[in-house]
């Protein structure tokens, strides 16, 4: 690839005369030797699987195996129907997308990661709620899968997208990251629009530690995908209204880098601390554990 | 650079819930499969870190086995591995480590087939991307992504200049390399990851060298073990 910071992409971009999305099909051509019809063709499937995903968990009976978790996302999407949602019935939406896929994942459902299945909810979120809103074809969102990707490259390389390396940060955060990026193109902005949203975005979930009760990916996992959607759209506004990440999103980067070396092992993906720690985390976890006829580790 | 393209981040299409830790896991125990090169009769696997501390709310043992009997990441059988390792005659023993390790993701997995033995220790870095660290007793990195040739081989001169003249004819470009040997003079594990798939008629060329043990296959992209 011929950038590794988000500043070179933004530079490729300039000199190739193309949006970021561009940029990413035209590289991943050359780093592959695959024709650009065959990597859009399989990006397009990836994109039916996502729509699939929202589908299924807006629908009933989605649970997860443990049984802690499902339904919240049909909850969510009755009442932004019904009633009215302080968010807007548009966030409203986004935020009942994002929950459905992940709560598709927790039931072990098929779904794509996004950079990974614990944030897995929050890009389909953004864009299916997107192309139902402003009546865009298929291909529109398939060419924004590959700027999210372009904008994951990125921080992956430069940082983590795992929970278990870099926290929660380092999933969510990366996921929200990625899909403010992509719809600030989307909705036309410039890909130096679409870089300070991924900066924006980045800083407002710094710090956030994995601390997944019972070690599943579920409680905090799926509330947080619905969040995170809804912080997409917030960040890919403030871009698109002229706001700028005043640390350039590569330097944030480097924060995120940063945080999750110095977070102790207990708040990266171990279930030893943070909410898995918790009273009820703690009865949940051993409940469960009796229920499969198991001992915990913990 | 740990991730190598696009689809490293977007995707890759899996049953959840985990990338790392479902995943992920599932595609080290593929890769230790295709290393080994024959379906296993015994497995014994070890999980590390946060692998051992969250594996079993995520499946992580569940999907590395799946892995051994060549599961793809969206394998709907995946839940059921257990099972159909019984049904397939694969024995396969599970424990967790306290021992820390270099990356929090880690497994051991020791392989035996009807005619090898094999070890293999490999890291989940997250998103579903996996590094192989280390193959018996050499350490090599490789991301499986790539069609990989593990050459087990003689330390003399002349080995690696033969196979790169084989893969040469087959128009076979190769991609990164690591070289490890337990001593001078002693074994070699060469690791190629190469830019095509190797021609099927090319690894017995391979395999006939002088000096050449074992050679197998690990390409993650690939539908089948070969």
């Amino acid at each position: 690839m011929r950038f590794a910071t988000l500043t070179q992409l933004k530079e490729l971009c300039g000199e190739l005369g193309v949006p970021i999305s561009q940029a990413m099909m035209i590289e991943q051509a050359r780093e592959t030797g695959q024709t650009g019809a065959h990597i859009f063709e399989q990006m397009a499937a990836y994109y039916q699987i996502m729509k699939e995903a929202v589908a299924r968990g807006l629908g009933p009976g989605v649970r997860s195996r443990s049984g802690l978790t499902g339904g919240d996302a049909k909850r969510v999407k009755d009442y932004a129907e019904h009633e009215m949602p302080s968010l807007g019935g548009e966030a409203a939406k986004a935020m009942a997308y994002a929950l459905a896929v992940s709560e598709v994942n927790a039931s072990m459902g098929r779904i794509i990661a996004t950079p990974t299945a614990g944030s897995c909810g929050i890009i389909p979120g953004v864009f299916v709620s997107a192309q139902e809103r402003f009546g865009w074809e298929d291909d529109v969102l398939v060419r924004g899968l590959f700027a999210a990707g372009a904008i994951g490259y990125v921080i992956a390389n430069n940082s983590f997208v795992s929970g278990a390396e870099g926290g929660c940060q380092a999933e969510v955060g990366s996921a929200i990251g990625m899909a403010a990026g992509a719809l600030t193109e989307l909705r036309g902005g410039t890909p130096e629009q679409a870089v300070h949203a991924v900066g924006l975005a980045l800083k407002n979930s710094l710090g956030l530690i994995c601390d997944p009760v019972a070690g599943l990916v579920e409680i905090p996992c799926i509330v947080r995908n619905g969040f995170g959607a809804v912080t997409a759209l917030a960040a890919a506004d403030m871009a698109l209204a002229g706001v700028v990440s005043a640390i350039p999103s590569d330097e944030v980067i480097g924060v995120m880098l940063e945080v999750g070396t110095a977070m102790p092992a207990k708040h990266r993906e171990t279930a030893k601390g943070g909410l898995a720690q918790t009273p009820t985390g703690r009865r949940i976890m051993k409940e469960l554990y009796e229920k499969d006829g198991k001992e915990g580790r913990t | 650079m740990r991730f190598k393209d696009v689809f490293a981040i977007i995707g890759p299409v899996m049953i959840g819930p985990s990338s790392s830790h479902t995943a992920g896991a599932a595609r080290i125990g593929r890769a230790a499969r295709q290393a080994l090169g024959e379906p296993p009769l015994v497995a014994d696997i070890v999980l590390y870190g946060s692998f051992a501390d969250t594996g079993q709310g995520h499946g992580t043992d569940t999907a590395i086995v799946a892995g051994l009997l060549d599961m793809d990441t969206d394998d709907a059988r995946i839940p059921d591995a257990f099972g159909e390792a019984e049904r397939s005659g694969l024995e396969v023993s599970l424990r967790m480590s306290d021992e820390t390790q270099p990356h929090p993701n880690t497994a051991a997995i020791v392989l035996r087939g009807p005619s090898r033995r094999i070890s293999l220790l490999g890291r989940s870095i997250g998103g579903g991307s996996v590094e192989i660290a280390r193959i018996d007793r050499f350490a090599v990195k490789f991301t499986a992504v790539y069609p990989t040739l593990l050459i087990f081989h003689e330390d003399r001169a002349g080995v690696i200049a033969d196979v790169s003249g084989i893969l040469r004819c087959a128009h076979v470009n190769i991609g990164y390399m690591t070289v490890d040997r337990a001593s001078r003079s002693g074994s070699v594990l060469t690791v190629i990851e190469c830019d095509q798939a190797v021609p099927a008629d090319a690894l017995p060329l391979i395999r006939g060298l002088a000096g050449v043990s074992d050679v197998s296959v690990v390409d993650l992209a690939a539908k089948e073990v070969r």
